[in-house]
């Protein structure tokens, strides 16, 4: 099992190289069989790294089942989990048959497309798991590709700007981020990620054209970096190319967009920002405070004005991700874990959301929400399902939603109250433009002609919902699930991060 | 001369024959019905000497009293330029003979400029440098009017004459200084002359006179306004010819001579190959992205990609140079998948180069956009394709030997560049509905699309063990 990790990250690149040589045809039986196998692979990750949550000690907070082989270019191939990480990697492997079984009702070129999902799961779970700054990077890369073929390829109308969109906006900012890896190699002689997280960058003010930066190295080290987490984020103002791409890309693309590689954006604050540059962090911190706010008010408000059912979605997700940043930078207990906890809630929720949307898109191939109205006449299962995720996106007591919203509120609470008062107005708005959505949607009377005929969902659509009620029940009434799990390494790291902050102290009377 | 000295030449030597052999059975045995045969004989001795060459080892030696220099670093290069020339024969072959081109002086003239290229990097002397250079560059010359009836392609090849004289006479003019002020035209001689670290103004003068006329031969900025002129004119088999090994053969020619000759004083030329690296990163970046012919734009790629290949050269450090090897290894395997693709893009029998006619590309022929989609991510540098490591490579030498600045310089040229690749993906996969583009592929090209394409894939995992080996050379060179 020393390669525990190696093989999670694997197995669905290597079915997908198995797709590509072995399968042929294109007609109904070749796309069955690639289904069937994606399924399967993607079935087979989430059993074994059931193995990984299983052996995974959460009292240790270094980082557990390494692995670590020298590897080209004076790079070594060094990969691991710690409190933080395991949870994105458990969340993956659990969405992605999911996902998978989510798509079966494709029909154009499936072969590729199976594989365009099965080698996306492997690079995210590259990306949650190395431990190597450019091994991260390759991955974090690399996962661009996939997703952008498939917004490109199988999206709405309008995909290929969404698509061109989607990918400018990530590479410009992971090129700032490639700058900054390439000033901490050359400030740390390394790119083992442990070794950079206890490496003290500079801090000392620093004279930059004139302009005196606080921080100095660390505040410019941030920046770059912030630049490529806050446009994955997607942070208010950089997350225009998300509704865009949330529109444009298919059901499934949408779903793992949202539900997991928005949270690479979060990863990265938790893994490089805090523990690698402190003192920038710090100096920044009010910056991030205000961004998440207005993200959280402003987006909410745009969510209210949207006719289109996933731009709605897109906009709340962007909401959502403002209470993560904002308990991310509030940097104490309730803060991070709240944090965490709403990006993994958030990853059922959200993915759920948007699997709704698909069901009826399906249906109708329209997202616009004046096309429907009084769908609980015929879809009561739809109805409820569709209810109960309005409800945990909304977060109400007893979803995972609600969790993660309170304790996010809790911890910024206690660093800055205006920043708090603002965004607890964020919950009214959900409120709102949630069940405003649902009204318009499901309730009222069947008066539309072309929804006379439309179906209560499948027994395979039923699959789909099962796993993610159950969870976002089971995490809304027993929270320690998750909290158990990343505590420890989440009290280490706010432990650390407060320690390095003597030094602005001083660094600010100057 | 003794006798001892013809072994080391032993594989020029012996491609020398072949050409004027094979140029005698050309010319008697039947002309252009020889041809296919010619050809292949020519790639399979290349291949076998490439073998040979690379089966050497040991310490390097002297010809010649110092004149030619058969070392590791010399192997590895020959190898490489072999082994590309090679695959262009072979994968031009079919090209040739369906457009009337299939001269029996073809593989001779690449024979004749392939062992030019083998004397460039193997020169231990100005002089030396000179005839390797010329031979090289006659052939080509030759080469790029290949298509006489063709206006483009004799415009050419005059144009590559005209400016390769010139830029022949800046390097004469240089050695000529270098000689003037050192008093000798062996590497060995001159670097003697250094020991103080620093050098007379007039071999200062001489040297840079010396890397304008090499930076011609690789086409880095600003010595580049032939390329895109004579990428787009010449007969398609021989522009891939030209984005191959004769980069790798020039390259590796200023890093012969920068570093066995003026290994003394590194801070003088490595700015100037600094300047020139980041003016070809920005210049092919930026260039590029107008360019609605592929020719073109693989012309603007290879300046940018020379400028990447100047970078580590530029670090002045073993590193460096074993990461020059590194990338110009993966950018000719590269070139050579990209224009296998190129080559078999036609449309009622005639070639085609238009970018825009390979809307929806990807429909017709699933696999071949996807060979060539890899291709051009890892032409952009995006991870995890093999060009990422190659420009990684060089970016690290960079920052390793204290050249921040360049390295960043590199990391956003790259985002520029990365535009224009996907330009490319964008047609092939999203693209205007219309007649498409047909690919006719000879079985050689096929194998070497899809071959390469699975190299650049592949190649992550230990970039097939040329590292330590681009290492042993590039440290035979600094010694």
């Amino acid at each position: 099992m020393d390669n525990l990790l190696s093989i999670i990250i694997f197995i669905p690149a290597v079915a997908a190289v198995i797709m590509a040589l072995f399968l042929r045809g294109d007609d109904l039986a070749a796309q069955t069989n690639a289904k069937w196998l994606a399924l399967l692979a993607t079935i087979a990750t989430l059993l074994v790294s059931l193995f990984l949550l299983a052996g995974f000690d959460p009292a240790n907070t270094g980082m557990q089942f390494v692995e670590e082989y020298p590897w080209i270019a004076g790079l070594t191939y060094k990969l691991g989990v710690d409190g933080i990480s395991i949870l994105f990697v458990m969340l993956t492997t659990f969405l992605m048959p999911i996902t998978i079984l989510s798509t079966w009702s494709v029909s154009t070129r499936v072969k590729e497309y199976m594989i365009a999902f099965l080698l996306l799961e492997s690079l995210m779970l590259g990306v949650f798991c190395a431990l190597d700054l450019v091994l991260f990077y390759l991955f974090f890369e690399a996962g661009l590709i996939p997703m952008f073929l498939i917004i490109g390829i199988w999206g709405g109308q309008n995909r290929i700007y969404a698509a061109f969109k989607f990918f400018l906006y990530t590479f410009l900012g992971s090129v700032l981020m490639l700058v900054a890896m390439i000033a901490m190699y050359f400030a740390a002689g390394t790119t083992d990620i442990p070794t950079l997280m206890a490496f003290e960058f500079a801090s000392e003010p620093m004279v930059v054209l004139g302009m005196s930066i606080t921080g100095g190295l660390q505040t410019l080290l941030f920046l770059a970096f912030f630049a490529s987490f806050a446009v994955k984020m997607p942070m208010w103002p950089v997350h225009t190319w998300l509704p865009d791409a949330h529109v444009q890309a298919p059901t499934a693309g949408s779903v793992i967009l949202a539900a997991v590689m928005l949270k690479m954006g979060g990863y990265g604050f938790l893994r490089f920002s805090l523990p690698m540059f402190p003192v920038g962090s710090y100096v920044m911190t009010d910056l991030v405070f205000w961004m998440s706010a207005i993200a959280i008010v402003y987006t909410s408000l745009v969510a209210l004005a949207q006719s289109d059912m996933k731009k709605l979605i897109a906009y709340s997700s962007v909401a959502h991700m403002g209470y993560v940043t904002m308990g991310i930078f509030a940097a104490n207990q309730q803060g991070v874990d709240g944090a965490m906890f709403q990006m993994i809630s958030h990853g059922f929720i959200s993915g759920a959301m948007f699997l709704c949307v698909g069901v009826i898109y399906d249906r109708m191939h329209t997202r616009e929400i004046d096309a429907y109205g009084g769908l609980v006449n015929r879809m009561p299962a739809y109805a409820l399902v569709f209810m109960f995720f309005t409800m945990a996106n909304v977060g109400l007591p007893g979803t995972s939603g609600f969790v993660g919203e309170f304790l996010v509120l809790m911890g910024i609470f206690q660093v800055n109250t205006v920043i708090a008062a603002i965004a607890t107005t964020g919950v009214i708005l959900s409120a709102a433009y949630g069940l405003w959505l649902y009204r318009r949607v499901a309730m009222g009377a069947l008066v539309k002609e072309a929804l006379a005929g439309i179906q209560d969902m499948s027994r395979r659509e039923r699959a789909i919902f099962a796993p993610l009620i159950l969870m976002t029940l089971l995490l809304g009434v027993y929270p320690a699930l998750v909290t158990d799990i990343i505590g420890p390494s989440v009290a280490q790291l706010v432990t650390d991060y407060h320690a390095a902050l003597p030094v602005v102290a001083e660094a600010a009377t100057h | 001369m003794t006798g001892v000295d013809f072994p080391i030449l032993l594989p020029e030597i012996l491609l020398a024959v072949y050409a004027l052999a094979a140029l005698m059975f050309g010319v008697y045995g039947g002309k252009d019905k020889l041809t296919p045969m010619i050809t292949w004989a020519t790639a399979g001795l290349f291949v076998a000497l490439a073998l040979l060459v690379a089966l050497r080892n040991g310490e390097g030696s002297l010809a010649f009293g110092g004149m030619f220099v058969d070392d590791a670093f010399a192997r590895f290069a020959k190898v490489v330029i072999l082994l590309s020339a090679a695959g262009v024969l072979v994968m031009s072959q079919d090209y040739m003979a369906r457009r009337d081109l299939g001269r029996f002086e073809y593989p001779i003239l690449v024979t004749l400029c392939t062992i030019g290229m083998m004397v460039m990097v193997s020169s231990g002397d100005l002089m030396v440098l000179y005839m390797g250079l010329e031979l090289q560059s006659l052939a080509l010359y030759v080469m790029a009017a290949l298509r006489r009836d063709s206006v483009k392609s004799t415009e050419a090849g005059l144009k590559y004459f005209v400016l390769g004289a010139l830029s022949s006479g800046l390097l004469l003019y240089g050695a000529s200084l270098v000689y003037g002020f050192a008093g000798t035209t062996l590497f060995a001689g001159i670097a003697s002359t250094l020991t103080e670290g620093h050098a007379p103004l007039g071999l200062l003068i001489g040297l840079v006179f010396l890397l304008s006329g090499m930076a011609f031969k690789i086409s880095a900025a600003p010595f580049h306004m032939w390329t895109p002129d004579v990428y787009e004119g010449a007969p398609t088999p021989v522009t891939a010819f030209f984005a191959t090994a004769p980069k790798v053969a020039a390259m590796a020619l200023i890093a012969r001579v920068v570093h066995d000759a003026f290994g003394g004083i590194p801070g003088d030329w490595s700015q100037v190959l600094a300047a020139l690296a980041v003016v070809s990163m920005f210049l092919g970046a930026v260039a590029a992205i107008g360019q609605k012919d592929i020719k073109r734009l693989m012309a603007y790629s290879s300046i940018a990609h020379m400028g990447y290949a100047l970078v580590g050269l530029a670090a002045a450090t073993p590193q460096g140079v074993q990461a020059m090897l590194i990338y110009m290894a993966i950018y000719v395997t590269m070139n050579l998948g990209t224009f296998a693709f190129i080559l078999s893009l036609e449309k009622d029998g005639r070639p085609v180069t238009d970018i825009s006619s390979l809307n929806q590309f990807a429909k017709s022929e699933p696999l071949k956009a996807l060979a060539m989609l890899v291709l051009l991510f890892s032409l952009a540098g995006v991870p995890p394709m093999l060009g990422f490591f190659g420009k990684f490579y060089v970016l690290k030498a960079a920052v390793d030997a204290g050249m921040v600045w360049l390295a960043l310089a590199g990391a956003v040229a790259s985002v520029i560049g990365a535009f224009y690749y996907l330009r490319i993906v964008y047609f092939m996969y999203f693209g205007a509905e219309q007649d498409p583009v047909e690919s006719r592929m000879s079985a050689v090209q096929w194998v070497m699309l899809v071959a390469v394409s699975a190299v650049m894939v592949l190649g992550v995992v230990n970039l097939f063990g040329i590292e330590p080996i681009a290492l042993t050379a590039a440290e035979s060179l600094l010694g």
